[in-house]
């Protein structure tokens, strides 16, 4: 009996103890906390009560009673993700063009940074890579125009070519097959360079006295860039390739919804979740089973997350997230 | 002591070279041909396709682009959203990103996975259209494509990363002098962090130009149109151009669809174009310190 009487003394010594100190601490770093409060506050608004909005996917969505006074109706706006064959194609299209992007745009991006690391001429080399990064700053909708100049059936410049070496035009938008190819070669154009420089940030940190003593020994160019480049970005592209891999079940929904739009010829190659919801949320009005397939969406690439990570503390421990 | 270069060497080195050519090359080239198509005559393009060279020269599809209001008033809106939203974002991010950077704040850690979670975790479209459009009634309001882009985490960590490299004594002797936190923040760490601002800046700025989602979700009046989403309208009806020439009687004009699209993609990608080689050198600097591992 005395002996839990004096520990709840202490536990509760303790508690107002820990209290006293949060407000010393708020106290003595006033400024600073201040200067953290608009960011919290926006974060809170725009990334977390959009959480809580989760809460949407259980319901009977009723935009006049809201989410406060829909109904609940548990797992019935999940089922339908099972079994419904367009989900399953949407969710492979979502998977494998994020997969395709991610292993092409990394391989791309690491040889050109590599390449450009090799390279003398300072002048170039500050041009080429101008040059090269110059499309990551276009939004998707230009790309989207641009793409419309190269494949359009009249006058496209790639049937102009098509022509040019004896073949027929081809109607590059009534041919879904085609499309897995041409997103990957737009999405390397649209960020490989920009993706490089990420790169070549980690290559200009590796000492250089690596790369002299391996001369000295007589290394070629190529046995350098296999034995000293290359593990030196391991860290660095497995951190990327980590954040990559967790949104593998977000489609890039401002570039596909861009070129693609609405044309439906192309949706069996390229339809991913994010533009799946968007036509079932804006065209269709369908509010809670939209917000279902998002909370699938958002729980899996979480998951992903958090698994990966582990996987990488085990093996490479310099490259984890967190 | 020189190395003299081997066959094998200097043969990787011209593939190299090569290569980058060709990428380069690559990535300009389309550039070229929508300028070209946007200087050339609806009927040229119609008969040749588009082309490097622009084949018959015309400005038409210009004229007709400045005569009408409509891309003005997208060009303030853009020009608007983006001053304003980058100026703002800065100041929200660097607020945040310098106290974080503090080993002497006790509650970083904290914070820190508060804003790190929200990379991990979306509350998705659906929840967000939602609160957007019915809790906080911004629908059809400039703010909408500003207030919720005012701190991106990602920019956030990079800019943390920056302050975390500059030496904390400097802030703790202006401490001794009787400065403030906020006095510091301003007065020391942001200038001595120019590289870093310039880099953030520059992504801020280009998130806010190339805004066009948002639009369409939130933004139904035609006179809060940022230019790439009414890019994305021109690309999605063809009527834009005829829209145009529609007050322009000529008989046997051909109406410049075509180019009118393309000199719209021109005057839009104008102004990043040319403000970009000015930025760019500050990238590497300040991508290196930031980006890799914090």
């Amino acid at each position: 009996m005395e002996r839990t009487i004096t520990y709840q003394n202490q536990s509760q010594k303790r508690e107002a103890k820990s209290k006293n100190s949060f407000f010393r601490e708020i106290r003595k770093n006033h400024l600073l906390y201040l200067l953290t409060l608009p960011g919290i506050l926006l974060i809170f608004v725009f990334a977390y009560l959009p959480i809580f909005g989760i809460a949407i996917a259980f319901q009977d969505y009723n935009p006049v009673k809201g989410v406060f006074g829909s109904a609940f109706v548990g797992f019935k706006n999940f089922r339908f993700l099972i079994g419904s064959s367009e989900i399953v194609k949407v969710l492979f299209n979502t998977v494998f063009l994020n997969l395709l992007f991610i292993l092409c745009g990394t391989i791309v991006s690491v040889s050109f940074a590599i390449m450009f690391s090799e390279l003398n001429s300072k002048k170039f080399k500050t041009i080429t890579q101008t040059m090269v990064t110059l499309p990551n700053f276009l939004s998707w909708t230009v790309v989207a125009m641009i793409v419309s100049v190269y494949f359009t059936y009249q006058g496209g410049v790639l049937n102009q070519i098509l022509n040019a070496i004896g073949f027929e035009s081809i109607i590059f938008f009534n041919e879904p097959g085609y499309w897995p190819l041409f997103l990957v070669c737009i999405k390397i154009w649209h960020g490989a360079g920009f993706g490089s420089i990420v790169y070549l940030a980690t290559i200009s940190g590796i000492n250089p006295e690596i790369y002299e003593s391996a001369s000295m020994d007589g290394a070629s160019r190529w046995k350098k860039i296999c034995y000293i480049t290359l593990p030196m970005l391991k860290p660095t592209i497995i951190l990327l390739l980590l954040l990559a891999l967790g949104g593998i079940f977000y489609g890039d929904f401002g570039m596909i919804y861009a070129i693609v739009g609405k044309n439906a010829l192309l949706y069996p190659t390229t339809d991913v979740i994010d533009t799946y919801v968007y036509r079932a949320l804006v065209d269709l009005g369908n509010v809670s089973m939209s917000a279902a397939v998002g909370v699938f969406q958002s729980f899996i690439g979480f998951m992903l997350v958090v698994t990966v990570n582990q996987i990488t503390r085990k093996y490479s421990p310099e490259s984890a997230l967190y | 002591m020189t190395i003299k270069e081997s066959i094998g060497d200097r043969l990787l080195l011209i593939f190299m070279y090569a290569a980058i050519i060709v990428f380069a090359l690559a990535c300009l080239i389309p550039f070229v041909s929508v300028i070209s198509s946007s200087l050339s005559t609806e009927t040229a393009l119609m008969k040749y396709g588009f082309s490097i060279f622009p084949k018959e020269f015309s400005l038409e599809a210009f004229r007709l682009l400045f005569k009408d209001s409509t891309i003005y008033k997208a060009y303030g809106v853009t020009i608007f959203i983006t001053v304003v939203g980058t100026v703002l974002a800065m100041l929200v991010t660097c607020a945040m990103a310098y106290p974080l950077s503090l080993r002497s704040l006790k509650y970083r850690n904290p914070i820190t996975f508060y804003v790190f979670f929200t990379m991990l975790f979306h509350g998705g479209l659906v929840s967000t259209y939602i609160l957007i459009t019915k809790y906080l009634g911004m629908k059809d309001s400039i703010w909408v494509l500003i207030i919720p882009s005012l701190i991106n985490p990602f920019n956030m960590f990079l800019m943390r990363n920056f302050f975390k490299s500059i030496d904390e004594s400097l802030a703790e002797s202006a401490k001794i002098d009787g400065a403030n936190d906020i006095y510091i923040m301003f007065r020391i760490m942001l200038p001595i962090s120019l590289p870093a601002i310039a880099t953030i800046s520059l992504f801020y700025a280009l998130a806010f130009w190339n805004k066009w989602f948002e639009a369409m979700l939130f933004i139904s009046n035609k006179d809060l149109f940022p230019l790439q989403y009414l890019i994305k309208r021109i690309l999605e009806n063809a009527e834009f151009g005829k829209q145009l020439a529609a007050s322009s009687f000529i008989p046997n004009y051909v109406t410049p669809t075509l180019t009118t699209r393309m000199a719209t993609t021109v005057v839009t990608i104008g102004p990043i174009i040319f403000l970009y080689p000015f930025l760019q050198k500050y990238f590497v600097k300040g991508l290196l310190v930031g980006a890799v591992k914090g």
